[in-house]
């Protein structure tokens, strides 16, 4: 059984159609990347997983872990197992960074039947986490996001990720905005994560990021469908020929279907 | 105005009532003060709606309501009754029933010498040397119809002395415990607090009721800062929504005495909390915070005037408000600068989250400034709970009840960060924390499910 299997997803808001008929199958331990321009869907694909209720889903069935994800809140996703790092994270004053993550992963747990985790025993596996992600400690009693830099930010999201231990995690545009150095440390973080049971959805709009963390199968979306999918040297292909190919490739495949 | 003068009527037969039952005597400065408070009331009034200090909060309900004056005597009620509401950290604990205090439930302690607390009653009865020359002197009855009607009724309440240089780690708890009666009753608490040169204190105001039936809770509380004071003032609002709460602060600072005020307004169904702080001496600092909560038809009022009138004196305000429900807010944030007071520094902030489509908010800042060389800022916001925050901890696996909880409490956390640290500020913690629970257990849509059905609530709104 796959992790995540997606059929037929279609998928509007406010009355456009983003997804236009995505069929997906992820197994457990497979990085997976779903490539493609701007406004091709990628986004939405990651926040329709992760159940961002503004987006309607029209048509087709996604089921996570053989239980179907479509009815499922935000909280219950993740619960069961899907983290999205988002690609623009939220800034909340007044939260600390320390207490929310605590608040997160005792939630999960509670949902599992496990015990809290308290203060104390919470503290050296956060720590290891944070030398993971070279975060200084002193950023945690913070609040949540607040006044990070974007490199921050994007670093705080992949500990989050270490922290929760997801099955499936969804990097959205994880990429954007990073310095190369940054980028390093966050693709670290990323494949220290990587194991046989756990899966990746690597959403990006440019190839730097997948030389970092080498996906097994490349997807590119455009125009709300995946015209293409294959290994790794896809990716390079496409940063080599530029989205343009691949589009003009795609339209054509339509006008013909559309005889 | 002939509701006027029926209203006026009902009241000069309380007023009477309440001359011939009163314990003192022989006092002619009180007796004085009481009658041109009550000469007073009766040439102006409730305020209306056409009064700029009134704009946003009708009266009329209370204007029309024909209050009695609760039975006074021995108060029959149980230990065991009060414990939800006491506070085991404070270092002295008064308690009033119906405005009168009880001593034989108080928890008194006035083996500090540099420290006395007891009831304003019994002092103007064995020391009335000591209020005479404070009791009265700062609040203004002109200003304000419902401190000429507290005045008029002043008998009972709390008087507290912080001797020259005592300085209280433990705060002192007040608790107004109001009982249910058949007929609408009106209470006029009054406090003394007087705070000598170097002392250090906290103070809590605390209204609380048992059961719930029409009531009046007018109060008023002086409070003296003498040179270089350091008095921490809380006024907790906890009564059932059948209830009018109006509290006046009338804050008298002198020279580099410090005060900060905090309110929390988290019951009562309408409230009027009225903060009036003097900056009469040289480098005074005030601060003056507060949090309401309000759901279902609460209306919550606050009334701010703050009067500088010294050079280099510094005040902050800083309010927040919860609206859910139909309740409606008020903040109306006054700052008056003096021609004397060169180099003032005031600032404003009031911040307010509308978590329901019927929810509404006035808020007004009013700047006068007579002085050249000042800094004024003034600034409000209205917004609803953050979606995207919402959604952020929710997809981490928090539940919607709970990240709307943590989003109220945040918040909220902005009034609490400015209390000191120790039991006072843990006390409305606990309070707050309590309060919000209920409030985010009920999710965003539950609200519009009441349109349909007949409003049971009053409704403060009414055009009198």
């Amino acid at each position: 059984m796959s992790l995540l299997e997606i059929r037929n997803l279609h998928v509007a808001i406010g009355g456009d159609e983003i997804l236009k008929g995505i069929d997906l199958r992820v197994n457990p331990g497979e990085v997976h990347s779903i490539m493609g321009p701007n406004g091709s869907g990628k986004s939405t694909l990651a926040q329709v997983l992760s159940r961002r209720e503004a987006y309607k889903v029209t048509e087709g069935e996604v089921r996570f872990n053989g239980k179907d994800l479509l009815v499922m809140k935000p909280e219950e996703a993740a619960c069961e197992g899907v983290f999205m790092a988002f690609q623009y994270p939220v800034e909340i004053p007044g939260i600390g960074n320390t207490y929310f993550l605590r608040s997160a992963l005792n939630a999960i747990r509670k949902y599992h039947g496990d015990d809290e985790v308290d203060a104390i025993d919470f503290l050296p596996m956060f720590r290891e986490k944070l030398k993971l992600l070279e975060m200084d400690e002193k950023l945690m009693n913070r609040s949540v996001n607040e006044g990070f830099s974007g490199g921050e930010k994007k670093r705080n999201e992949i500990l989050q990720m270490a922290v929760l231990e997801p099955k499936l995690a969804i990097l959205d545009e994880t990429d954007s905005g990073l310095d190369i150095d940054a980028l390093r440390i966050v693709a670290k973080g990323v494949n220290a994560m990587r194991s046989p049971d756990r899966a990746m959805l690597v959403v990006t709009h440019y190839q730097r990021l997948l030389n970092h963390i080498v996906p097994d199968f490349v997807h590119v979306l455009v125009d709300g469908r995946i015209v293409r999918s294959g290994g790794p040297n896809l990716a390079l292909e496409l940063e080599e020929k530029g989205y343009g190919w691949i589009e003009g490739e795609a339209r054509q495949a339509v006008s013909v279907s559309g005889y | 105005m002939t509701t006027g003068i029926q209203y006026v009527g009902t009241y000069l037969e309380r007023f009477t009532e309440f001359q011939s039952r009163t314990r003192i005597e022989h006092l002619p400065w009180l007796h004085r003060l009481r009658e041109d408070a009550f000469a007073r009331f009766c040439a102006t009034g409730f305020p209306t709606t056409h009064d700029e200090d009134w704009r946003f909060t009708n009266v009329a309900a209370i204007a029309r309501t024909q209050f009695v004056l609760p039975p006074i005597g021995a108060v029959q009620i149980s230990g065991a009754d009060l414990q939800p509401w006491r506070m085991e950290e404070a270092a002295v604990e008064l308690i009033f029933i119906d405005g009168q205090f009880a001593p034989e439930l108080s928890m008194l302690d006035n083996a500090q010498r540099s420290i006395f607390v007891s009831g304003l009653e019994e002092t103007l009865v064995k020391h009335p040397e000591q209020l005479e020359p404070h009791l009265g002197r700062y609040l203004g009855i002109r200003r304000d119809p419902f401190s000429a009607l507290n005045t008029a009724f002043a008998d009972d309440g709390a008087f507290v002395h912080v001797g020259r240089g005592a300085i209280l780690e433990k705060p002192i708890h007040l608790l107004f415990v109001s009982r249910a009666y058949s007929v609408p009753t009106m209470i006029h608490p009054r406090n003394l607090l007087l705070f000598e040169e170097e002392s250090q204190a906290t103070v809590i105001e605390e209204y609380v009721s048992l059961g719930s039936s029409t009531m009046l809770c007018n109060s008023a509380t002086e409070l003296i800062a003498g040179d270089s004071a350091t008095a921490s003032h809380y006024m907790i609002e906890r009564e059932h929504t059948e209830a009018f709460n109006i509290s006046t602060l009338r804050i008298q600072q002198h020279r580099s005495a410090n005060v900060a005020s905090h309110s929390l307004l988290l019951g009562g169904g309408l409230v009027r909390n009225n903060v009036h702080p003097v900056l009469a001496g040289e480098g005074g600092e005030c601060l003056i915070s507060g949090l309401f909560i309000g759901d279902g038809g609460q209306h919550l009022d606050n009334y701010m005037y703050v009067e500088h009138a010294s050079p280099h004196c510094s005040s902050r305000q800083f309010y927040n408000g919860i609206l859910d429900g139909r309740a409606h807010g008020v903040f109306h944030g006054r700052i008056v600068v003096h021609k004397a007071a060169q180099k003032t520094d005031a600032k404003q902030t009031n911040r307010n989250l509308l978590l329901s489509d019927d929810a509404q908010i006035d808020t007004k800042p009013q700047l006068e400034i007579y002085a050249d060389d000042v800094k004024c800022t003034h600034g409000a916001t209205i917004g609803q709970i953050d979606a995207d925050a919402l959604f952020y901890l929710q997809s981490r696996g928090i539940d919607e009840m709970s990240a709307r909880r943590i989003l109220l409490l945040a918040f909220s956390g902005e009034c609490l960060e400015r209390m000191k640290p120790g039991p006072a500020r843990d006390h409305a913690e606990r309070l707050i924390r309590g309060h919000l629970l209920s409030i985010a257990s009920r999710s965003p849509g539950q609200n519009d499910v009441s349109h349909g059905e007949p409003v049971a609530e009053r409704s403060w709104e009414e055009v009198g």
